[in-house]
């Protein structure tokens, strides 16, 4: 894992200390509220429904077990007792007093960890692949690629003022696992066919009320150019980002109203100027970053063999377990979707169990992953169904990873005051009525996602059923979306027509799969069959 | 009625306008009609409050205060999701009020 030299430990001390500061005024009644609220969303404090929320950055989603711990403790000292994780690879705390909050960033600050631009129009917390380092399908670690990005990103002068927030994603497998399209930037490092590593630049994605699929401008940066290019796509949004409009301020507009051949100009013609300013951080920075990624110390000969013979323990393996790149290794995914629980939430207990069994289990390490789960990313065969038991026994051992009960949900009105709808309690009816049935099972992959607005923290444009909330004349009301999807074939949901109240909802996503079971054929998942038949017998069996 | 409502300054917790104080129970509310936009900035000079605004509510029969948006009855209670964590953790019912 990357550990912070001298200037990264100097630059988040120093932004502690100067909060500290700042909110010391605040609360001295030195600093109004206008002049207060730019400084504290900087350093990721909203103030939301309760409470103030705070926002902490996981940068790509990587995590010590020591941090992890951290996580746990503020849950406990500061807030009461759970944390969020979301869909950005972030976590964030719903219950926070502003007289705390220096507290809890200085905490932060003793693991290496900060709330620095998870708010404001500046480029956010880079996110990644969740199994980045351990995936067998893939060519390269994108993680130092993606600390590269930090570095450059963090505090950079040109770029803390941008037209609206900017969101970047950096893969480096087949799969894509981080929905890559759906981000400002979309960073796939690939292989030429001279076998030399590159970047493929996809820009212009994102969701909220215009969601765009991001067109690949770029098929080969080298990575010796990898920060120039990505100033020339910043600069060229910069520039010229509508600022008028906040509903249009996002880049993905300007790619859609400049074309993506007018944008891919611009930016070429910015790249050729700054590549004669000598920007690009020398390669042996990158190589720096590399070591602090170097794989850990594998043991050689580990045993391939599984003992399946627990049937509870076989399908969490199947479910919930991804192939390693290490033979006698594998990656284990915890579910933090308990049937009828809160997707995402995790509570101070189950972050220290989690943090302990990355120690003992997996070289200290932990992801969160962009659909609200948790990853192990480096267990020894020899040891999943030790780990396996104690998650089970603290309620982590749920073996539901991309079916319907794995459902992705943003925290909706309980919590956020942007919402319109609620999102958590029509999640928690879904996944309770799917266990009831016995359908989750039959049903294979299906991935459901749900926003409390239009903004779509939740990806609903992206589920292959999603779900929006909208506000109906002041009773909550919710759209049902079919046919999205995040990946390599990244498409966006349709809405299959009017909405539906909170309990028609549920009865609306059963009817949706009764249609899929109706017509599925061999081995199509719901996706493949809402694609072949169209969203005609949908309607029907829904509204008549 | 209209009341006022905005979140504590240090806490952020959500608080209303009582007449002479701020409360955490939405019941103590009184109507602020024609005087909110004073209340409001006279108490957000004082630094006990952020971002104060006034909202339409209903006075119920049990003497309690209601507010006509969904959101402000969820900033009254607490997350519906988390029942344990709202004011009113031991009544079954108190989600029912909300919606
Ligand atoms: C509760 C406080 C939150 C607020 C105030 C908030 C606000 C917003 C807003 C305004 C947008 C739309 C931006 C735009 O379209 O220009 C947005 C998008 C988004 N947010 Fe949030 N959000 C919150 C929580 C979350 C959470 C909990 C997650 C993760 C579960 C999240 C992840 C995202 C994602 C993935 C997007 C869409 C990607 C994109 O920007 O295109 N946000 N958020
Ligand atoms: S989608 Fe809307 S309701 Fe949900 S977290 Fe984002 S802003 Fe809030």
């Amino acid at each position: 894992m990357y550990k912070y030299d001298q200037y990264d430990q100097a630059m988040v001390d120093t932004r502690v200390a100067e909060f500290r500061d700042q909110t010391q005024r605040r609360l001295e009644g030195k600093l109004s509220e206008d002049q207060f609220k730019p400084l504290r969303l900087q350093n990721g404090l909203y103030l939301q429904l309760h409470a103030y929320m705070l926002r902490v950055a996981v940068p790509y989603g990587t995590l010590s077990s020591a941090q992890m711990h951290m996580l746990a403790d503020i849950a406990d000292k500061y807030d009461r007792g759970y944390g969020h994780f979301t869909t950005r690879q972030n976590i964030q705390y719903n219950w926070i007093k502003l007289e705390d909050a220096p507290d809890i960033l200085a905490d932060l600050a003793t693991v290496e960890m900060h709330a620095i631009q998870t708010s404001g129009n500046c480029i956010r917390n880079i996110s990644s692949d969740q199994f980045a380092g351990a995936a067998a399908d893939e060519i390269a670690d994108p993680r130092p690629y993606a600390e590269l990005l930090r570095q450059w990103s963090s505090f950079h002068p040109e770029f803390l003022a941008l037209p609206r927030k900017f969101k970047i994603a950096v893969i480096a497998s087949q799969t894509d696992r981080a929905a890559m399209k759906l981000h400002d930037i979309g960073i796939r490092i690939v292989k030429n066919e001279a076998g030399e590593l590159g970047a493929a630049f996809y820009v212009g994605g994102g969701m909220g009320r215009t969601p765009m699929i991001a067109p690949c401008i770029k098929e080969f940066v080298p990575l010796d150019q990898l920060i120039t290019y990505s100033e020339a796509c910043l600069r060229v949004y910069n520039r010229y980002g509508r600022r008028d409009n906040k509903y249009k301020a996002r880049i993905k507009i300007l790619v859609h109203e400049l074309g993506k051949d007018e944008y891919t100009r611009q930016v070429e013609e910015e790249f050729a100027h700054l590549q004669t300013q000598g920007i690009e951080p020398p390669l042996a920075e990158l190589e720096r970053i590399k070591a602090h990624f170097a794989d850990p110390a594998f043991e050689a000969a580990a045993s391939d063999d599984l003992d399946l013979s627990d049937p509870g323990f076989a399908l969490w393996v199947e479910r919930n377990c991804v192939a390693h790149k290490q033979p006698g290794y594998i990656i284990a995914n915890i579910s933090l979707k308990p049937v009828g629980g809160i997707p995402g939430d995790a509570s101070a207990e189950q972050i220290h169990l989690m943090a302990d069994l990355a120690k003992a289990y997996s070289f200290d390490e932990l992801r969160v992953t962009h659909a609200q789960n948790i990853v192990l990313p480096h267990v020894k065969k020899a040891d999943l169904h030790a780990l396996w038991q104690k998650l089970d026994a603290a309620g982590l051992g749920t073996a539901n990873l991309d079916t319907v009960e794995d459902i992705i949900a943003c925290p909706g009105l309980d919590y956020c005051s942007l919402a319109n709808a609620r999102s958590i309690p029509v999640a928690q009816k879904i996944s309770q009525r799917f266990a009831e049935t016995g359908k989750t099972e039959t049903l294979g992959e299906l991935k459901l996602k749900i926003s409390g607005c239009i903004n779509a923290c939740g990806h609903h444009h992206a589920g292959h059923i999603g779900i929006l909330g909208v506000d109906r004349k002041g009773v909550e009301n919710y759209q049902l979306l079919l046919g999205g999807c995040e990946g390599d074939d990244t498409s966006l949901g349709q809405i299959t027509g009017p909405g539906f109240d909170e309990d028609g909802i549920v009865g609306a996503v059963e009817t949706a799969t009764n249609v899929y079971l109706a017509n599925r054929q061999d081995g199509e998942r719901f996706l493949d069959t809402y694609r072949r038949i169209g969203m005609a017998p949908f309607k029907e069996a829904l509204y008549g | 009625m209209k009341i006022l409502t905005g979140n504590d300054l240090k806490t952020g917790a959500v608080v209303w306008w009582t007449g002479y104080d701020w409360s955490i129970h939405v019941e103590d509310a009184v109507d602020v009609d024609g005087e909110a936009d004073a209340i409001a900035a006279r108490e957000e000079g004082a630094r006990r409050v952020n971002g104060p605004y006034a909202i339409d509510a209903q006075r119920e029969d049990n003497g309690g205060v209601r507010p006509a948006h969904i959101k402000d009855r969820i900033r009254a209670l607490g997350p519906t999701v988390r029942p344990d964590l709202t004011l009113k953790p031991a009544d079954p019912n108190a989600g029912n009020w909300v919606i």
